[in-house]
């Protein structure tokens, strides 16, 4: 819906980033946007349930199961961007 | 920020201790949080719950808490929140963050306009402490003192 979920997910995201200092364009959208407007991006940060909708996407697809949880989001991008 | 938070919630959006059998009626009291206080008509509620129906509980964002919401439409009037506290926790088929027994409805006019909304309601979110003394709130004096 690209209102509620991925503007919180967005933002923590910016958060963690920052904390790690690597510059990115984040950009928050529903599955419909994602798909066309999400082509170029190198990482897609989305829920578990929704991985399944992402697929085939080029950029690289992280499931956070809790946006909320700086840690976890940290780990995860470190994992894939480190 | 605390302000910006207080506003969200109109007059009728807080509903605690409601029981409720699965996360539509949770969705429905939230929708009614939202009609309540002005914020939407009822259809967005149904709007809603077809997001739900379509997309499944990714609106489960965290142990315990739903954030429930449709898309920017023509049922919204005004920006603003909804909080529901369940006296029984509902399992909403997250594989990790069930059972969910606090649901926020969110309604926003269009997809910009409520970012500060959505910082303030995820400083929010991310109190621990808070969310708990939320989730076992008896009154709606007691939660609006926690949203300030």
């Amino acid at each position: 819906m690209g209102i509620g979920t991925s503007v919180l997910l967005k933002m923590n995201a910016e958060k963690v980033l920052e904390a790690m200092g690597i510059q990115a364009e984040v950009v928050a959208a529903d599955i419909t946007k994602a798909k066309r407007d999400g082509i170029g991006a190198d990482i897609i940060l989305t829920t578990p349930e929704l991985v399944v909708l992402l697929e085939g996407m080029p950029g690289k697809i992280i499931p956070i199961e809790h946006v909320f949880d700086l840690t976890e989001i940290r780990q995860k991008l470190s994992a894939a961007l480190l | 920020m605390n302000s910006v938070l207080l506003n969200a919630f109109g007059e009728g959006s807080i509903k605690i201790q409601q029981v409720v059998t699965s996360w539509r009626e949770s969705f429905e009291v939230a929708g009614a949080g939202l009609v309540d206080s002005k914020r939407t008509v009822p259809a967005y509620t149904q709007e809603m719950i077809q997001a739900f129906e379509e997309l499944g509980p990714y609106m489960v964002i965290a142990p315990g808490i739903a954030l429930a919401h449709g898309r920017p439409s023509e049922s919204v009037i005004e920006t603003g929140l909804s909080l529901v506290t369940l006296a029984t926790p509902i399992e909403f088929g997250s594989e990790s963050n069930d059972p969910v027994s606090l649901v926020i409805g969110l309604a926003a006019i269009d997809h910009d306009s409520h970012i500060d909304l959505m910082a303030a309601l995820s400083e929010l979110l991310m109190n621990e402490e808070k969310v708990t003394l939320l989730r076992n709130a008896t009154k709606e004096a007691e939660v609006r003192s926690y949203l300030s």
